[in-house]
């Protein structure tokens, strides 16, 4: 239990520093383009709605630096972070509230596969070294060094077309509206296998290594020859003794490699176009929509947090030596 | 299967099991004879010639137009041309220097960074180790990559040098992490004791005792970053993030991108680019697990799982079930198999 | 004396083939009788813990066995060959009828696993027939029999001492009833007054219980107290085998008089400590004739160039020696 709120703690700790910089970068930006759409709507925005720009920029000169930081954390308390440029008035919170669940979904539910299914590859090829699994290194050595978006280029170039099962562009059909029924979610996977796939391929290298080499290394423990010496079956010794012992590292290693990750991701979804956070990031930047930048930076960095406090506590069920005695 | 001659002495039972310290100069030129990192070592060096000479050996200016547009490879064009009639190949030769550049930049900026603060922390411990280690869990936490965009979306044409900075300056702490952590069992270790208690200053022993020491470590960080800068410069080009003039791989692929090359199938105009990250990437990848079997010898006899006898059978290495030669068999019928129960019984 | 248990005839073990293989066991010979406690000595690179890991076939890669036979006697049946067994034949042999109590008794526990779940793995490995009540009640009195209170079944290793978890390892190593317990430096670990608490521990048990022992240990000293016969290695052979007593009174070997010489005697007259001087030589570059002779204080002329044979002698023991033997 101390362990966790250990933890928590730091997290709470690392998403008021990641808060922190975000009220901060703003203030680095040269020129005043948030001055200047204010001037071009101005008789569209309402006087509330230009205090919370003015907060979100620091455009107000006349506040001191702190009192303009404490109303930050107010509206970011209430859930308001300012409004989007490209999708003039829409409030940013309704935009990232909009794409999160596709986001969510797709790099989500295929990281969490590529994990397992990277991990059991690599348990593989660790335990049975000389066999064909080694003959996936090579491979993967290769595919973990493709940029993610690139891969998703190649995947649209090979698979889709006007006659493919894969479609090349955005997250469901057109003419279809956004709800769960029988049309809706057909086509929204149908839309997420290449995607998905791409993700996959590239991510799932980098787990397969890892849990490789861990194997690797548990297998000269002591432990494992006494389990040898024990006469328990070869599936035995490789799963409860060498791969149980092998995962923990990997764990962990998953929980600090999420921010590396989900950043490789976000790309898939701009060569996609599929309408999650990356997408609505890449459009953010070119229209230099900084209330929408800031609002996605936060909270991916609020996933991945969460996503992280959640591999620590998969670490605190899997590791006896974390728990407290008793 | 390519140190044979160190292999032996890290498994015998009872002997050392990891690399000694003190040998660690005279056996730093064995890392070469690693078939992995010296093929890595050879890709990299063509790259970075190409670096150097790139821009000045392009057949065409990558920037000027021609009138082939959208031509597939042919004797004029090698990797086929663009939109407005530009060379692809000598896009790909110029951008060269800008993305070494920044890999080594960066990795230059994240490595220095990692030393000062992961072997300050691991070294000096106590509250200042608290404190930076608190600060690189929440560098390593924060996703890297939308921090980099969010920042140089803010600097209007960054130039690669400030572009490297902002890399360098978010992704040091991976290495840093792993520093400390070194820096910490070697401190405990009798030789760097020794020094403390003999009343060498400290710089003195982080210099002298503990950087060498590190070398691999830190080797393999400054590598592991390298390959990330590369990745990021080449991202933020390719979404537009950063100047579109400056060619480097991710302007080749902004530009395939954005004028709807997949559309037209001009897979010349995004294939090269894409190739030459994965194979540099793969090429850094090879030098970094050449170092890793350099420090875990463990991991290095991976390829040697299959021995073959004199009688030319194969016999495989497997934990838990040592191999039994067959030759024993002629042995057992000098000495017939039906056991005799006496022995020399007192 | 009485029937033999393990005869191990000509057997050779090494390290990797050809070119780069080195020699570690060399044709040794050795015989383990029916309750009695054979010690096996010698320095670190004698051979001796390669011989106990040869001839249950545990030893890691790139160990090879190159050679010899161990013949097992089953307290029923005939007796066979344990390095011709199969791969399944000898997972059933192993802790069956030759149980191994490891080396350091810090890594020899699976972290991960209670030690309810490590005991009761074996059981559930070679009586697939016990019920799972059955085997917590084996457990739970083995524990017993090595002097642990039963309620640490519940436990984690890191929750208890080194001499517990050696305890632990003990009654894991009994729990079977197997016929022969090899010891590997059990209890260099700990400190002295915990090593003869668990040797006089394991020596009782042994004649309740009735089976043989192999002790490896490189502390001659605690072999003459606890051991019946002793074998005593350098450079991969045996170079004498004789009664605990003998060895004591009147070693005939001068390896043998320098080791005794090494170590403080528990029991009788005080010695002097003299020690050997040099170093054990390496297993790439043997000298060539005895292995010992450039360490020997008492070489001559034969000793260079040819191997002494190990040769039974008249009273009941045997040595590899030129002085003795003409």
């Amino acid at each position: 239990m101390k362990y966790f709120l250990q933890r928590l703690a730091f997290y709470l700790f690392t998403a008021w520093a990641a808060i922190t910089l975000n009220f901060f970068i703003p203030r680095m930006i040269p020129g005043d383009p948030v001055q200047a759409l204010i001037t071009k709507y101005q008789g569209q925005l309402s006087s509330q709605a230009i205090d919370s720009l003015y907060v979100l920029f620091g455009l107000d000169k006349d506040a001191g630096l702190w009192s303009e930081y404490v109303s930050y954390w107010k509206q970011l308390f209430s859930g308001d972070l300012g409004l989007s440029f490209t999708f003039f008035p829409t409030p940013v919170s309704e935009i990232i509230s909009n794409s999160l669940p596709w986001t969510l979904l797709l790099v989500g539910i295929t990281t969490i596969i590529s994990f397992f299914l990277g991990t059991g590859l690599g348990i593989l090829a660790g335990w049975r070294r000389g066999s064909w699994t080694d003959g996936l290194l090579p491979v993967t050595t290769f595919l973990s060094s493709v940029p993610y978006f690139w891969l998703g280029i190649i995947a649209i170039y090979l698979l889709t077309g006007p006659d493919s099962f894969f479609p090349s562009s955005g997250g469901f059909d057109n003419g279809l509206v956004p709800a769960f029924d029988q049309y809706f979610i057909p086509s929204a996977i149908q839309h997420s296998l290449l995607p998905a796939l791409t993700i996959l391929i590239s991510s799932v290298s980098g787990w397969i290594l890892s849990m490789r080499n861990m194997m690797v290394t548990v297998s000269s423990e002591d432990y494992i020859t006494v389990a040898h010496a024990k006469g328990l079956t070869d599936r035995r010794v490789a799963m409860s003794y060498a791969a149980r012992n092998a995962l923990l590292p990997n764990v962990s290693g998953f929980a600090l490699s999420l921010g590396f990750i989900v950043g490789g991701t976000l790309l898939v979804e701009i060569v996609f176009s599929y309408p999650g956070v990356g997408f609505q990031l890449f459009q953010a930047l070119g229209a230099s929509d900084y209330p929408l930048m800031q609002g996605i930076f936060l909270i991916i960095t609020i996933s991945v947090l969460v996503a992280n406090l959640l591999a620590d506590i998969a670490y605190l069920l899997l590791d006896p030596r974390t728990r407290k005695e008793g | 299967m390519t140190i044979p001659t160190s292999s032996i002495e890290q498994v015998i039972p009872g002997q050392g099991s990891m690399a000694q310290p003190q040998r660690a100069k005279r056996r730093s030129f064995r890392f070469v004879a690693n078939k992995k990192a010296a093929t890595g070592l050879i890709i990299l060096g063509v790259y970075l010639v190409l670096a150097v000479i790139g821009p000045w050996i392009t057949p065409y200016d990558p920037g000027a137009r021609g009138n082939d547009l959208v031509q597939p490879p042919s004797a004029d064009h090698w990797m086929g041309t663009t939109h407005l009639g530009q060379d692809v190949f000598s896009q790909l030769l110029a951008g060269t220097r800008s993305v070494i550049f920044v890999g080594f930049f960066a990795g230059i900026v994240a490595t220095v960074l990692s030393v000062v603060i992961g072997v300050t922390a691991g070294y000096v411990g106590g509250k200042t180790d608290e404190a930076l280690s608190a600060l690189s869990n929440v560098f390593l936490v924060i996703p890297a990559l939308p921090l980099i965009i969010i920042i140089t979306s803010t600097l209007e044409n960054a130039e690669d040098s400030l572009i490297a900075l902002v890399i360098g300056l978010t992704s040091w702490s991976w290495n840093a992490r792993v520093l400390r952590a070194q820096t910490l069992s070697l401190r405990r270790r009798d030789f760097v004791e020794a020094a403390r208690a003999s009343g060498e200053r400290t710089w003195r022993v982080i210099g002298f005792e503990l950087l060498p020491n590190l070398t691999a470590v830190i080797a393999s960080g400054f590598v592991g970053t390298v390959i990330f800068a590369v990745l990021s410069e080449i991202t933020l080009a390719f979404i537009g993030v950063t100047s579109a003039t400056t060619w480097n791989w991710g302007t080749i692929l902004f530009w395939a991108q954005g004028q709807q090359a997949l559309a037209q199938s001009a897979w010349w105009w995004f294939v090269p680019a894409g190739l030459a990250i994965a194979i540099l990437g793969t090429a850094l990848s090879l030098i970094n697990f050449g170092i890793d079997e350099f420090v875990s010898p463990r991991l290095r006899s991976a390829g040697k799982t299959k021995i073959k006898t004199a009688s030319g059978r194969t016999v495989r290495m497997r934990i838990g079930f040592t191999p039994v030669l067959d030759n024993r068999a002629q042995h057992s019928h000098a000495t017939p198999t039906p056991v005799v129960r006496q022995e020399v019984v007192q | 004396m009485s029937q033999p248990v393990i005869e191990i005839r000509n057997l050779n073990v090494g390290y990797g083939l050809g070119d780069q293989g080195v020699r570690a066991v060399r044709d040794v010979n050795l015989t383990l009788h029916r309750g009695e406690v054979l010690g096996l000595a010698g320095e670190s690179g004698s051979g001796k813990s390669t011989l106990a890991y040869g001839m249950t076939r545990l030893l890691a890669p790139p160990g090879v066995i190159t050679g010899g036979e161990v013949i097992y006697h089953p307290e029923q049946g005939d007796p066979y060959d344990v390095l011709s067994l199969s791969d399944s034949q000898l997972r059933k042999f192993r802790w069956n009828e030759t149980a191994i109590v490891f080396q350091g008794a810090m890594n020899s526990l699976n972290p991960v696993h209670k030690i309810a779940t490590q005991l009761t793995d074996v059981l559930k490995a070679h009586e697939p027939k016990m019920s799972e009540t059955q085997r917590n009640a084996r457990a739970r009195e083995m524990l017993k029999l090595v002097g642990i209170a039963p309620d640490r079944m519940d436990a984690y290793p890191h929750q208890l001492s080194g001499g517990m978890r050696q305890r632990v390892m003990i009654g894991m190593a009994l729990i079977l009833q197997p016929q022969v317990v090899i010891m590997d430096e059990p209890t260099t670990a700990l400190d002295v007054v915990m090593q003869r608490q668990i040797l006089g521990q394991l020596i009782e048990l042994r004649e309740r219980l009735g089976f043989s022992v192999i002790f490896i240990t490189h502390d001659l000293s605690l072999l003459v107290e606890f051991s019946n016969r002793i074998a005593i290695m350098y450079g991969g052979r045996i170079v004498e085998e004789a009664p605990a007593s003998a060895i004591y009174r009147d070693a005939l070997h001068p390896y043998s008089k320098g080791l005794l010489g090494s170590f403080p005697a528990l029991k009788g007259p005080r010695r002097e400590l003299t020690g050997i001087p040099g170093s054990p030589p390496d297993l790439k570059g043997m000298p060539s004739g005895c292995s010992f002779h450039p360490r020997c204080p008492k070489a001559f002329d034969p000793c260079g160039s040819e191997i002494p044979m190990l040769e039974n002698r008249p009273d009941n023991r045997s040595v590899a020696c030129w002085l003795v033997n003409s």
